[in-house]
């Protein structure tokens, strides 16, 4: 049984349909990143999958229970790392973990919380005044204080100066590889790429594509070919490519992209061009995602 | 049994949070404290004839400690689970498997906490300072009172919390819907002789029901144990009230987004 199954899912605010009907499962121990831009109805998502909000219409059930009930059962064996939540700032970090941990029936130690957020050294810190990288962590170790199974980070490392950004990817890691299920809300590709074993992007309230990072919408099925050419030189014909020319020079999009490379360094040669910044990759990340939000946003 | 250690866990830690805060933790018994200490002075040497003669002290040590209790469980938790809420602490408690009633149970315990440490520096006070002739034949009544007067406060503190928009506005807020009821109802000065009216409304409210039960309490003319049936039944009702508007107002989230 997947950790999370969600079908036909819908969610509307009076007369706004904030989401149109979303299936999507998230298997046990994957990382399942869930990308898309503000206002798309993700956080609508998260919050009706953590138990926040109530759905409109469809099917819901995460680790089996469906969570518009609010069950204790459940929330026992789920971990909600929210962005914005306040801590009490009077107590200091290890009370903090101890009032949390105390919650749940198995909480993990507060030594391991620490250790695991690399957040030691702060132990006997006063919340109030830790740094926002800081409250950051210790907002993640509240989150797996009760040692769940299932861990929603919503944005975990905003905010995080690129050093403690591959930190927070290491404990991420560290708790794919102890077999826990991670549902993770990004705005950076770089991190879905890194981390998420399969993302969903999602727009205007729905999933617009969905699969493993490296094969998301074609990209390991396209190759895009980036130079510029030398001014007024007419491109020779590159056959299946498509070529389009933007402010950065010209883009030649193909599936295999010998023939178009073989025609255009023999045209460059003939000629005695040079091909200024030639670049052959595929697609990044986030060229895709952001191709994939701009075909929704443009249907309006 | 498990749920129980929880709650205390909350209260304990609740409790550290409030004496980690000085500015919190000092307005709370300096207020009332520094209302008993002018007060008495001022009338010092002063009788109440309406009330057979007891010295001012006497009347208005009960007073200050039913405005004590007002600013612990009403006031102070109201502003406390409204900034709490605003700050998302209520979001983040809420996605854990605590118990709502061990949760708040905690908040409420903690409020008490510091009522009955009101309760002893108040009584002290009056007593080392100002000579007031404490009763021991009375004290449960005046427990008792106490004891309902903090659960009928929290309640309403609880409900009032859900009708604050923000952290900014709960101080006003709260203070408003407290402060003119305080006058008129006979915490800070007698009211034998003002107009039957006004006393009248004043008894409709949980202030005056308090302050008069407590004063009961104190009163050298009561005889038997210090319990007013009266008091009590209108904390007791205003306890229910309260109870029934904190499970339909409180709330847990912002209204921000």
């Amino acid at each position: 049984m997947p950790a999370i199954r969600v079908r036909d899912l819908q969610k509307s605010y009076g007369p706004i349909e904030a989401v149109r009907g979303v299936d999507f499962d998230v298997e046990e121990g994957e990382v399942f990143g869930f990308l898309g831009p503000n206002g798309a109805g993700k956080t609508t998502i998260v919050e009706i999958l953590e138990g926040y909000r109530q759905r409109s219409a469809g099917e819901v059930t995460v680790l089996g229970h469906d969570p518009a009930k609010g069950e204790r059962a459940l929330r026992e064996r789920i971990g909600i790392v929210l962005q914005e939540t306040g801590v009490e700032r009077f107590l200091k970090v290890a009370e903090v973990l101890e009032l949390y941990a105390g919650y749940y029936p198995h909480p993990r130690p507060v030594d391991e919380l620490l250790a695991l957020t690399g957040l030691e050294s702060k132990r006997n810190e006063v919340v109030k005044k830790l740094s926002g990288g800081q409250r950051r962590r210790l907002d993640l170790a509240l989150g797996l204080a009760g040692d769940p199974e299932l861990v929603f980070l919503d944005e975990p490392t905003t905010g995080f100066d690129p050093t403690a950004r591959r930190e927070a990817w290491e404990v991420i890691r560290n708790l794919r590889a102890l077999g826990k299920t991670i549902f993770l809300t990004t705005h950076y590709m770089d991190e879905a790429q890194a981390l998420a074993d399969r993302v969903a992007v999602i727009a205007a309230g729905r999933i617009v594509a969905e699969g493993a990072p490296d094969h998301l919408a074609g990209r390991d099925t396209t190759t895009e070919i980036r130079f510029v050419a030398p001014p007024g030189a007419a491109l020779p014909d590159l056959g299946t490519a498509t070529v389009t020319v933007d402010g950065r020079g010209v883009l030649v999009r193909a599936g295999d992209p010998t023939p178009a490379l073989h025609t255009l360094t023999g045209w460059a040669m003939e000629h005695g061009f040079t091909l200024d910044g030639l670049t052959v990759a595929r697609p990044s990340l986030e060229d895709v995602y952001l191709a994939l939000t701009a075909e929704v946003a443009a249907d309006g | 049994m498990g749920d129980l250690r929880i709650a205390a866990r909350q209260l304990r830690f609740e409790q550290k949070a409030f004496w980690r805060n000085p500015a919190g933790a000092v307005f709370t018994f300096a207020f009332p404290l520094l209302f008993l200490i002018i007060f008495s002075t001022l009338n010092s040497g002063v009788r109440i004839e309406e009330r057979g003669g007891i010295t001012f002290v006497t009347f208005f040590v009960p007073g200050i400690l039913a405005f004590g209790l007002i600013s612990a469980c009403y006031t102070n938790l109201a502003i406390r689970m409204t900034i709490s809420r605003d700050f998302g602490i209520l979001k983040r408690v809420r996605g854990t498997p605590v118990p709502t009633w061990a949760y708040l149970g905690g908040q409420v315990g903690s409020s008490v906490v510091i009522t009955f440490l009101l309760l002893f520096l108040t009584v002290g006070l009056g007593v080392v300072a100002f000579g007031v002739d404490f009763r021991t034949g009375t004290v449960l009544g005046l427990l008792v009172t106490l004891g309902l007067g903090a659960a009928c406060f929290c309640a309403l503190g609880l409900a009032v919390s859900g009708l604050c928009p923000n952290a900014d506005a709960a101080p006003a807020i709260v203070n408003f819907s407290i402060f003119p009821l305080l006058f008129v109802s006979g915490i800070f000065f007698p009211l034998d002789n003002a107009p039957g009216w006004l006393t009248d409304v004043a008894k409709l409210f949980p202030m005056q029901r308090l302050a008069d039960g407590l004063q009961y309490a104190f009163d050298p003319r009561t005889a038997g144990l210090g319990f007013n049936g009266g008091d009590l039944l209108g904390l007791l009702a205003w306890t229910a009230v309260g109870s029934l508007l904190a499970l339909r107002l409180f709330r847990w989230d912002s209204l921000k987004k």
